[in-house]
């Protein structure tokens, strides 16, 4: 499989990129440092024991002229594109952005924004002989909520954009895999205190890989986040408003 | 990716034994970019007293495990060069299969490759390969001063060897890279039979060391009397093709210790009766078998979070080597001397040290080493401080990676080397700015 990756070099996308190369599959990775891409493409090629990294491309979500060359040249590179991965994105906790509007701009900017531009641009890829588009959003879209109501508004708008793109596209050949992990500890998390059921950006890399395998829109990570927030939207607006979750 | 993360940081850091301080770990994917400005690097935190832990004044230590890429491997060497978090579980999962393992590994697989090197840690092997410190190549680092600088064995070698074992007090580890060694097989030919007491350990532990790479044997220090240092002796080689089973040694299952225990669960009764248990579980007369490299080599990583047995106040590990100058007694007398003090430990695991290696405060010399685990109670202190009067007076020295209790006028006693590590520090790091909990207790570095 030809496989594009968008945050290859940290947290789940490495993981990820990780999966894809233990298994043989051809990568192709993007990311912001080239520098970064080019030791994350050594640890890529050793651990799949050949030379399993066919290049990388410097692309940000931040800058929307990246995304075009970027994914040219990993068609250029691999072929044919079977599957595009997009892990990139900022995270922030409330209190930070509340008080930095800077900041929380950024994150618009790459959670949604970017992020979407640069699906527009890998579907387009990808529809003319299908593939799979899978895109990492969060469990935090899944219900406006008190601890994270700016990073969650970019992943709640990230997760319709796919679940519609899905809709539309599917008979045309194109999979979208929506991935809803809950907390993960990566270096985005760190000195945060993990809540119950946060996990790894390896056990996201399996479920996020398997998904991509059989084609699934929307995957949990892990999977009891699926039954934490059907509870979650089940609550009445009174009770949202007196918990803390 | 993430959902509601409390802001709250994570405020205690410790140790693998239970010994904790205020503090906060900073982890990132690029560890060059996080160890600017903090006191210490750590990796997955197994040295079990506070080593990894930061000093009171300067709570904040860098997190290296995130930092876990491979950069280069040449198939015709061996030589590995790897960022320094990467873990040594992922080394074995990744290159046994090739036919590749480490040279040195210690009794944990879950160790950074920075933690290793900052130990200088040593296996059932040392006696014939020495510390991990004889097989490294090159180390990238981030001085106290702020520079990055590389080191080797050519290179800056003052540097190198000071780092070596040096506890991470040198500098932060960045870059790692060692030499790898062919196996033949992904098994261990293994052999293991009782011994009746400790002086008969002495000799059989010596005696094997010429026959096997892989010796150790583990001691029964609740037994009284003529059984008085009672135990298995455990040898080792990797098998070689023809004799090994023809699959891989597949996965096994890890059980985990859900919730801290209580104290009594790892006190003299249970004490008593696991050690009779495993005692008996072994031939009086061993035979080789085949074995699973995973528990030959790190039998306790089967079970998680292992160290929960010993309840809230948590364990020490007290190890100590005793230079074969100290006589032929000496291991006996210590063993003695603990059974009269009340030491009981549940764990106690003897092995034959090799030549000192060239790491400025490395750990083993010629003779043999003993490991205790303690649980923590009133009379701990003074315990392992009358452990170490006899460990100065016979010339030994403690192992830093365990130590959580050692004063500082011990510890500089069983250290002639400490001014030429101090020194070469001071050169690096003129301002102090890298220290521990540690080293605040034992080298005098500023709060």
């Amino acid at each position: 499989m030809n496989v594009v990756v968008l945050g290859a070099s940290k947290g789940i996308g490495r993981a990820i990129a990780r999966r894809f190369a233990e298994r043989g599959d051809r990568v192709f990775l993007l990311g912001r440092q080239a520098e970064d891409l080019a030791r994350s493409a050594s640890d890529l090629d050793i651990r799949g024991g050949q030379a399993v990294v066919a290049g990388t491309a410097r692309c940000d979500l931040e800058s929307p002229d990246t995304f075009a060359p970027a994914l040219a040249a990993a068609k250029q590179a691999l072929g044919d594109l079977d599957v595009v991965v997009v892990t990139a994105g900022e995270f922030g906790t409330q209190a930070a952005l509340e008080t930095d509007l800077e900041r929380t701009r950024h994150l618009l900017d790459a959670n949604f924004t970017g992020t979407l531009l640069f699906c527009e641009h890998a579907r387009a890829l990808l529809l003319p002989r299908g593939g799979t588009l899978c895109v990492l959003s969060s469990v935090a879209g899944d219900r406006g909520r008190k601890p994270v109501i700016l990073y969650g508004a970019t992943k709640a708008g990230l997760s319709h954009y796919l679940e519609g793109l899905d809709h539309k596209f599917r008979a045309a050949g194109l999979k979208v895999v929506c991935v809803k992990p809950g907390f993960v500890k990566t270096g985005m998390t760190a000195g945060l205190k993990p809540p119950p059921f946060a996990t790894t950006p390896e056990a996201v890399a399996t479920i996020a890989v398997r998904a991509i395998d059989r084609g699934t829109p929307v995957v949990y990570a892990t999977g009891i986040w699926r039954w934490v927030m059907f509870a979650i939207r089940m609550l009445p607006r009174a009770v949202m408003r007196k918990i803390e979750f | 990716m993430a959902t509601a993360a409390p802001d709250t940081p994570v405020s205690r850091l410790s140790g693998w034994g239970g010994t904790s301080v205020a503090g906060v770990e900073r982890r990132s994917e690029d560890l060059e970019a996080i160890t600017c400005d903090v006191a210490l690097t750590r990796g997955l935190a197994r040295s079990y007293g506070d080593s990894s832990l930061p000093p009171p004044t300067h709570p904040v230590a860098a997190g290296s495990p995130l930092a876990d890429r491979l950069l280069a491997f040449d198939e015709t060497t061996g030589d590995l060069r790897a960022e320094a978090g990467y873990a040594l579980r992922d080394l074995t999962r990744r290159f046994l299969p090739r036919g590749w393992v480490i040279p040195v590994s210690p009794g944990t697989q879950f160790v950074t490759l920075g933690g290793m090197v900052a130990a200088d840690v040593h296996g059932k092997n040392h006696h014939r390969d020495g510390t991990i410190g004889r097989h490294l190549q090159r180390l990238r680092m981030r001085v106290g001063s702020g520079r990055i600088v590389e080191c080797s064995p050519a290179d800056e070698p003052a540097l190198f060897w000071a780092t070596v074992g040096g506890m991470g007090l040198t500098g932060h580890i960045l870059e790692v890279t060692l030499r790898l060694v062919r196996v033949s097989s992904p098994w261990i030919a293994g052999f293991s039979r009782r011994i009746s007491d400790i002086d008969e350990f002495v000799v059989a532990l010596k005696q094997s060391a010429s026959d096997w790479p892989y010796t150790m044997g583990w001691i029964d220090c609740l037994a009284r009397g003529r059984h008085m240092g009672r135990g298995v002796l455990i040898c080792g080689r990797w098998a070689t093709k023809d004799e090994a089973p023809r699959h891989y040694p597949k996965s096994l299952p890890r059980v985990f210790v859900p919730f801290v225990c209580p104290s009594w669960v790892m006190g003299r009764t249970v004490g008593r009766v696991f050690n009779e248990f495993i005692y008996r579980l072994h031939r009086r007369h061993g035979r080789l078998k085949m074995l699973h490299p995973e528990p030959f080599f790190y039998p306790l990583d089967v079970i998680e979070h292992w160290n929960r047995l010993y309840g809230r106040r948590g364990f020490t590990q007290y190890q100590c080597v005793l230079p074969d100058s100290a006589g032929p007694g000496a291991v006996r007398r210590l063993v003695e001397m603990l059974s009269g003090l009340g030491g009981a430990s549940f764990l106690c695991v003897i092995k034959d040290c090799g030549d000192e290696g060239q790491g400025m405060l490395s750990f083993p010399r010629r003779g043999v080493s003993i490991a205790l685990d303690l649980p923590i109670r009133d009379n701990t202190q003074s315990l392992v401080d009358q452990l170490n009067e006899f460990v100065v007076a016979a010339g030994g020295r403690v192992y830093l990676a365990k130590d959580a209790f050692t004063r500082a006028q011990h510890f500089q006693a069983m250290e002639p080397r400490l001014a030429r590590f101090l020194a070469e520090r001071r050169r690096w790091d003129p301002e102090g700015a890298i220290r521990s909990a540690q080293s605040v207790r034992l080298m005098g570095d500023r709060p």
